[in-house]
């Protein structure tokens, strides 16, 4: 049978690729914009782009924020792309403070414009960098990232960064101007990638598939 | 026209192309449409990041371009005419998809202009200054063309890149007259490109993109290795 996937339209991103990819994966994708339709799904996903705030902002006008953080509850499988992993966190900076969904312990802040040494790189972040475990999750086993090799390489645009409370919260990392970033967060069979699955060729599509596996 | 876009775009992705660019170079209206047909044939199958460029004027021919399946947009002509429009696709839309493409012709001793329709008509925009204020009204990349170099196959405008690259904190990507990996790997060292884009070096399989990703490997340019 076809795992049925509900991706979350609330009026910003483009959600094709995202809705593709998913099919391409074998599932069936319904675009939900209306709140009941969270609560019921099989397999939850919030993509994002844009602001964190308006984002934010256009989640609670939909009656959405709850019905979200219910199914985060139920023990279904969620997955958050980009500002969407962003918004799994308590909250962020971008353009004053905003509260998230606060489904796993962290805050979101802005890359830092320098790196160790004071010199100065490229904001955003843009392109491909490799995903390494993070420092308390030595194993991929039994995640979304159980097919994925470390140091594959997978697509990422942000200015911000989510750091986790709990670093065993970090799946994995990945590393731009000398700093670790961090590329996938994970809370049970809550699930949050940095970067966009859904652009990242073949080891995207891993993720996607193995996420289906949940 | 070399043969079908939508197959030529499945190919690079399954050679492992990091993104593809759409430059619909004619960009009539008729054009267009054609435009958002490929884009829509291409995004069914490649995953990774789709850029579209080529006569977008406003808001509406950008949201048709991403609901398409577009990423990002690149624009010139009209981000010149009215530099306003960068900002407002990159409120709109976010400034991750809004790539300013710049074809610039070198007029001087480091001096570069940035020229409009696709390289034919004059803006008297210093190259330099527009990338710097392009950036400023939320351009996210810019895609930076040597109108001198393109077709040459001898290299690229490594000072205009690393002019630009210094100039900006965004990306820069560099384009116009990839002939050998050598030319890639002097880009990024020596330019401080972010990316670099090819065309006809691939169109006319005079590489393939295994040789190009095996250069840029051996010489730490990338992370990704197949």
């Amino acid at each position: 049978m076809k795992k049925c996937v509900t991706v979350l339209d609330y009026g910003v991103g483009n959600l094709f690729s995202v809705s593709q990819a998913f099919t391409f994966c074998g599932a069936e994708v319904k675009l939900a914009d209306d709140a009941a339709e969270i609560i019921r799904a099989d397999y939850l996903v919030l993509p994002g782009v844009g602001a964190f705030g308006d984002a934010m902002t256009e989640l609670n006008r939909r009656g959405f924020t709850e019905p979200i953080k219910r199914f985060a509850a139920s023990g279904k499988p969620f997955l958050g792309i980009c500002l969407g992993m962003q918004m799994m966190m308590e909250s962020s900076d971008e353009f004053g403070r905003h509260a998230g969904l606060g489904l796993i312990q962290g805050h979101v802040q802005a890359i830092p414009p320098e790196d160790a040494s004071g010199l100065r790189h490229k904001i955003p972040h843009i392109g491909w960098n490799p995903l390494w475990p993070g420092r308390e999750s030595p194993e991929w086993k039994n995640t979304v990232l159980e097919t994925v090799t470390p140091g594959d390489a997978v697509y990422f645009v942000h200015s911000f960064t989510a750091n986790c409370t709990d670093s065993r919260h970090s799946l994995a990392e990945t590393e731009y101007a000398g700093r670790r970033l961090t590329a996938v967060v994970k809370s049970g069979p809550l699930y949050g990638c940095q970067f966009h699955p859904e652009k990242s060729g073949p080891v995207g599509l891993k993720i996607i598939l193995q996420f289906l596996q949940l | 026209m070399i043969g079908d876009p939508a197959a030529h775009a499945a190919k690079y992705y399954e050679h492992g192309a990091d993104e593809l660019i759409y430059m619909d170079i004619v960009a009539s209206l008729y054009a267009r449409d054609h435009l958002i047909e490929i884009i829509h044939k291409t995004a069914r199958d490649v995953f990774i990041p789709i850029t579209a460029g080529g006569g977008i004027r406003s808001i509406d021919d950008v949201r048709a371009l991403l609901r398409a399946g577009a990423d990002k947009i690149a624009v010139n002509t009209a981000a010149i005419k009215r530099p306003a429009l960068i900002s407002e696709i990159a409120n709109r839309f976010g400034s991750q998809c809004m790539v300013l493409s710049i074809e610039a012709k070198r007029s001087g001793k480091n001096k570069w202009e940035a020229l409009t329709d696709n390289g034919r008509e004059h803006s008297h925009l210093d190259a330099v200054e527009w990338a710097k204020k392009a950036s400023g009204l939320g351009a996210g990349e810019i895609l930076l063309t040597s109108v001198d170099q393109e077709g040459t196959r001898r290299g690229f405008d490594v000072e205009l890149i690393a002019a630009v690259s210094a100039a900006v904190s965004i990306p820069v990507i560099a384009s116009g007259g990839m002939g050998a990996t050598d030319h890639l790997i002097q880009a990024v060292r020596e330019g401080k490109a972010d990316a670099v884009a090819m065309a006809d070096v691939l169109h006319y399989n005079r590489m393939t993109m295994e040789q190009i990703r095996a250069a840029a490997v051996a010489a730490g340019l990338t992370g990704r290795k197949l």
